[in-house]
């Protein structure tokens, strides 16, 4: 029988049981419309309040009513992004933002500097981390917004979320962040942190597709960039809930944020042992990313002198689906936005890899993945004109 | 996103590796693009292409190509080699995503490259030639 092993993690993850059993009386049980007055709604109803209260307790929001359910991750950083930068126009057009950032929160800032809004993309270290000097030299009288991921989802880099946050505070001006990647991998705490706006998305932690939220503090301002009935998410995100997946974020975020320290310690494991086996049967590769201050579940590879998109093929042929961002894969060509930022040059850039572990992976498994692995590269390699032991 | 063949030629490619006694060598591609194909040639003195074989750091589609337009120029003339076009090899490999396209112009791109240092050898050759004969006339 054929192998199947998912490293493709930061992609997204299978919904879990637990989620599941949540979600299905929604569809044809309790499937009356949040709006509506009648028992049918209030049912439905009931169950996105619960849902609201699991999230507020997962990040310790202070009120459930900051809260807000949206159709995922992009849109809660296109929303943060575009519904701040909308509300606060008249006191200044400036944002500050990071060259590694989600493409969900890029292209929003593209939009508004098309809209005549002034966007600063702040460089990286070589471990992707975001230089708190620079970000002080950017800050404007003008600047409204700094929004900076908590969690790289290319190379997994934590960000020192915290210290940004106050810095942003010190000059009155609002943060967001993407946590899209973060949320049961590292502890969230909006309140400690400090944190005004912050996206989530269901489907990374084995919560349903097409369900995320956007975290936004009591007192921010925010102008909705979704219009339709007023009193849907009050007023701020029309669109009838989506009952089913708002109650499986509520359970999954639940879940994650629960066991995000047991699950931690099961992928730490994983990962250590994923690398000293790769490090016993494979040569010339880096690791790229923080060397700790980093998510244990994301593992960025260059494999030197072969490229990306050939190496994920022929892993796939073999049963195991693992993810790049190398060129051949995104229509632009360009090697991946987040290892350019951090300085990694373009030869080594196309070789990455990105493998992210879920808790269900074993250690016969990563003895697998990692045979199959040195097959590929030793097959790769003999084709290449460039050496790798040269780079 | 891979026809079959593709697929097959990218995982089981007939044409891979380098050549020892190979007289004619292209490379072309840059790394920034993502590909770098080089093209190794034993071209017979009178101008048929013996063997052809390659070496490519690239995606499926890259790979493929560039062994699919070995196999074509195998047994040909130079003249035959150089109307070859990457509409031959998309025709050969079935189809190619839009985006990658490029591959295929590419590897024949890397045909005309090898037969351009073939030529390039060659001239080379011939001047050395003569001024071996010159150096050769002086000593007279």
């Amino acid at each position: 029988m054929e192998r199947r092993i998912y490293l493709d993690n930061a992609s997204t993850t299978y919904v879990s049981n637990d989620v599941l059993t949540e979600m299905l009386p929604c569809f044809n049980t309790i499937y009356g419309n949040a709006g509506s007055i009648h028992s049918f709604g209030r049912d439905a109803m009931a169950i996105v309040d619960r849902a609201r209260d699991r999230v507020k307790e997962a990040i310790n929001a202070q009120k459930a009513n900051e809260i807000y359910f949206t159709s995922g991750g992009t849109e809660a950083d296109n929303w943060a992004i575009l519904g701040v930068a909308h509300a606060n126009a008249n006191r200044g057009k400036h944002i500050i933002t990071s060259q590694i950032e989600h493409h969900a929160v890029l292209n929003a800032c593209a939009q508004l500097e098309k809209e005549g809004f002034e966007v600063t993309y702040l460089s990286v270290d070589e471990y992707g981390l975001v230089k708190l000097p620079d970000l002080l030299h950017e800050i404007r009288k003008d600047t409204t917004l700094i929004s900076i991921m908590a969690v790289n989802n290319e190379v997994g880099t934590i960000q020192n979320i915290k210290a940004i946050a106050k810095i942003a505070h010190d000059y009155g001006i609002l943060f967001h962040t993407d946590a899209v990647q973060a949320i049961g991998s590292i502890n969230i705490d909006v309140q400690d942190m400090e944190i005004d706006l912050l996206s989530m998305s269901a489907h990374k932690i084995h919560g349903p597709k097409g369900v995320g939220a956007l975290y936004v503090k009591n007192g921010v301002r925010i102008d909705p960039i979704t219009f339709g009935g007023e009193n849907q998410e009050r007023g701020k995100r029309s669109g009838t809930e989506n009952v089913p997946g708002i109650a499986g974020f509520g359970k999954a975020i639940e879940i994650a944020c629960r066991n995000h320290i047991i699950n931690n310690r099961k992928i730490k494991t994983i990962r250590e042992y994923f690398l000293e086996k790769l490090k016993e049967k494979v040569e010339y590769f880096q690791v790229n990313g923080h060397p700790h201050q980093k998510s244990n579940a994301i593992l960025n590879i260059s494999f030197y002198g072969i490229e990306g998109e050939s190496i994920m093929m022929l892993l796939d042929l073999a049963g195991i689906a693992v993810s790049t961002s190398s060129a051949c894969t995104s229509k632009s060509l360009l090697p991946s936005h987040v290892l350019k930022a951090m300085g990694i040059s373009d030869e080594i850039a196309q070789g990455s890899v990105r493998f992210s572990f879920g808790t269900n992976i074993s250690k016969s498994d990563v003895d697998y993945v990692v045979d199959e692995i040195a097959k590929v590269v030793a097959k790769l390699r003999a084709i290449s004109p460039i050496q790798a032991g040269r780079l | 996103m891979y026809s079959k063949t593709v697929i097959d030629r990218f995982q089981n490619p007939r044409n891979a590796g380098g050549m020892h006694g190979a007289n004619a060598i292209g490379q072309v591609g840059n790394v920034a693009c993502g590909d770098i194909m080089k093209m190794y040639l034993k071209i017979s003195d009178n101008g048929v292409i013996e063997n052809a074989k390659f070496k490519t750091f690239g995606c499926c589609a890259a790979i493929a190509s560039t062994d699919m337009a070995c196999d074509l120029i195998k047994g040909k003339t130079i003249d035959e080699a150089l109307k070859v076009t990457n509409k031959n090899i998309l025709d050969l490999l079935g189809e190619l995503p839009p985006h990658k396209i490029h591959c295929s112009i590419l590897a024949e791109e890397s045909i005309r490259a090898a037969i351009e240092d073939y030529y390039k050898r060659k001239e080379k050759s011939i001047k050395k030639a003569n001024k071996k004969v010159e150096v050769d006339d002086s000593n007279m």
